[in-house]
């Protein structure tokens, strides 16, 4: 099955509801969400659009609407056309989309990823957990209102604080850093101490 | 019936002929700092004795956020950041870069510049699957390779520092061009290195295509099919590996790569051994492309000269001329003038395609940029290939893999 010459003709006439979109390169269409994996299907069993190279998440900005917009590439291998395909997320707040893991099994880390960054969750994922920042990580780092510098988090690793139930905290210096004195021949005096001696692992840090 | 021991081994002795066969289950994690994880890749697996039952690659932790960072600086400083991405070729995803962004502007640099590129991607090709070649070489047991491959990387990154200034950090390319032209004499530099290289890269391989011990631990290990490999996104010498003969050189030419005579090796089983013949193959066919490329390179400009509101003039000019100097300010302060637009391009790099789908709304900084790594996709298969296998064969499968994982995580 190779991909057809002129694919976009083919995709008006069987789907209508797609609306072409504005492209630098590949032929492009905006589709809306509850369509997704009908065309996509569409598009790797008859037009031969078998490889998905890329899955990613476009956030609009905070107060647009639509806000997320999820964008497909399709390559076809035997053809060597690419085809982007975009649709908008259902809702603002909880924005999600039905998962084309089932067509793609290379679509899981994708969506994972997209859920990551982006908080979009997909409807059907096998396993949507986040992939790139940890578990528990409280924020989606490429939605706009992310500042670049982060956001600071008392860091609970979900498996620790599971079971201990507590928070994992950054680890005090304990009387650190430690230096040791240069030029010194005494080397009871030389070996390296804590700048600050008041406290340690026994005595509280003084406030 | 109770099996008799030579060992004073007190547990031993008093087990079963069936128990001594009877497995047990256990979770391992392999990295996230393992030599044969190459990186920072971490390995959560469920075995049952020997044998890998569930395999949950965790990755991030090499993440640092590079697309919102695109966000938020022009096109040309994101430059640097791309050499952190497959750091084991810098120039090539400098030059993929470059080019996606010149697609958003409909920008054709001249022939000089491309025929650059491409002699740099090449030579970053040769070098990437040098270092692969020579790390595949240590996990399965074979240490001499490693070291014959390095003394020739040397030998590149020597070429790659006349170039740019930098053997690792090349940061070569800019928005409409490159940094700067080449210098005297390196072309014949280039051709003297390709001449000796191809006869060490024989020998090289000779040391492992029929070595018994490499050839147990690849041959029949880690079979990815034509079908797995698209389905699951796989690009580059993986999938090529397994009988997909897809290379966007041939395919979806870019920067003049149609002038160029080249063969795509592909594989037969798609099995680790595969993998390997193809990286040692398409270095031939690299050296093939560099020499036609200094054989025909062209003279003329070395960046795109007209386009006066992406590609700086030159530093004689900014000195000595004011409307020039007034172009390079806004340059520096705002960035490479692009068109609102969308684009996705990708180009074939010694990993894979690594792709740049850039978002943009005018102006000189994008409003969204996605790197698809190669090395994230050719990674989303592991779950699938490492169950069944034996614990050795993950670190072969991981070797013939060949990912970074700076570009896996971004």
């Amino acid at each position: 099955m190779t991909a057809s010459v002129d694919v976009a003709a083919v995709i008006k006439q069987s789907f209508p509801q797609l609306v072409e979109r504005p492209s630098g390169d590949h032929p492009a269409f905006s589709a809306p969400a509850s369509d997704i994996l009908t065309v996509l299907s569409f598009l790797r069993n008859s037009q031969g659009y078998d490889l998905l190279t890329d899955l990613t998440a476009i956030d609009n900005g905070e107060d647009t609407t639509p806000r997320f917009t999820v964008v497909y590439h399709v390559f076809s291998t035997t053809g060597h056309t690419y085809l982007r395909l975009a649709a908008d997320c259902r809702d603002d707040r909880k924005p999600s989309i039905a998962s084309v893991t089932s067509l793609w099994p290379g679509a899981d880390w994708h969506e994972r990823e997209v859920f990551d960054m982006f908080g979009i969750t997909f409807d059907g994922h096998p396993d949507m957990r986040r992939i790139l920042m940890w578990e528990g990580y409280p924020y989606h780092p490429l939605r706009k209102e992310f500042p670049l510098a982060g956001i600071e988090t008392p860091l609970p690793d979900i498996e620790v604080s599971e079971e201990t139930g507590t928070k994992v905290l950054p680890a005090p210096m304990a009387g650190g850093p430690f230096v040791t004195s240069s030029g010194e021949i005494n080397m009871a005096k030389a070996e390296p101490r804590a700048k600050d001696e008041s406290w340690n692992e026994k005595k509280e840090k003084p406030l | 019936m109770a099996t008799e021991f030579a060992f004073p081994d007190t547990a031993a002795k008093g087990s079963t002929a069936a128990q001594e066969f009877q497995t047990e289950a256990m979770s391992l994690s392999i990295g996230p700092s393992h030599p044969s994880t190459h990186g920072v890749l971490r390995l959560q697996m469920e075995l049952d004795g020997e044998t890998v039952t569930k395999c949950d690659p965790i990755l991030g932790y090499l993440h640092r956020g590079d697309e919102k960072i695109a966000e938020n600086m022009t096109y040309n400083q994101f430059v640097p950041y791309t050499d952190r991405l497959d750091y084991l070729a810098p120039l090539a995803n400098n030059v993929a870069y470059a080019t996606a962004v010149e697609r958003l502007a409909k920008l054709e640099v001249p022939p000089r510049c491309q025929a650059i590129r491409v002699i740099a991607s090449e030579l970053a090709r040769v070098s990437s699957h040098l270092l692969g070649l020579g790390a595949y070489g240590i996990d399965v047991g074979a240490w001499t390779v490693f070291l014959y491959t390095f003394t020739e990387r040397e030998k590149l990154y020597k070429l790659f520092e006349e170039l740019t200034g930098a053997r690792f950090t090349t940061s070569y390319t800019r928005i409409g061009g490159v940094a700067r032209d080449i210098p005297d004499g390196w072309l014949d530099r280039v051709n003297a290195f390709c001449d000796q290289f191809l006869p060490i890269l024989d020998e090289i391989l000779q040391l492992l295509t029929r070595n018994k011990v490499f050839m147990d631990r690849t041959v029949g290990i880690g079979v990815i099919t034509k079908e797995q490999a698209i389905a699951y996104g796989l690009t580059g010498p993986n999938l090529r590996g397994s009988g997909v003969p897809l290379d966007l050189r041939k395919d979806k030419p870019y920067l003049g790569y149609e002038q160029y005579e080249f063969d795509v090796p592909v594989g037969v089983s798609g099995d680790c051994y595969d993998r390997y013949l193809v990286r040692g193959e398409e270095m031939k066919q690299s050296i093939r492309i560099v020499k036609q490329a200094v054989a025909k390179f062209p003279s003329g400009d070395w960046y795109a000269s007209d386009a006066k509101k992406i590609f700086a003039p030159p530093k004689a000019t900014i000195l000595t001329k004011m409307e020039e100097l007034i172009q390079n300010f806004m340059l520096v302060t705002e960035g490479p003038q692009m068109p609102a637009g969308e684009v996705y391009f990708e180009a074939e790099n010694p990993k894979g395609a690594l792709g740049f789908f850039v978002v943009s709304r005018g102006g000189g900084v994008p409003w969204r940029l996605k790197i698809r790594s190669p090395s994230f996709c050719n990674l989303s298969i592991l779950p699938k290939l490492c169950v069944g296998a034996m614990v050795s064969d993950v670190v072969s499968i991981l070797g013939s893999l060949d990912f970074v994982m700076g570009e896996c995580d971004r």
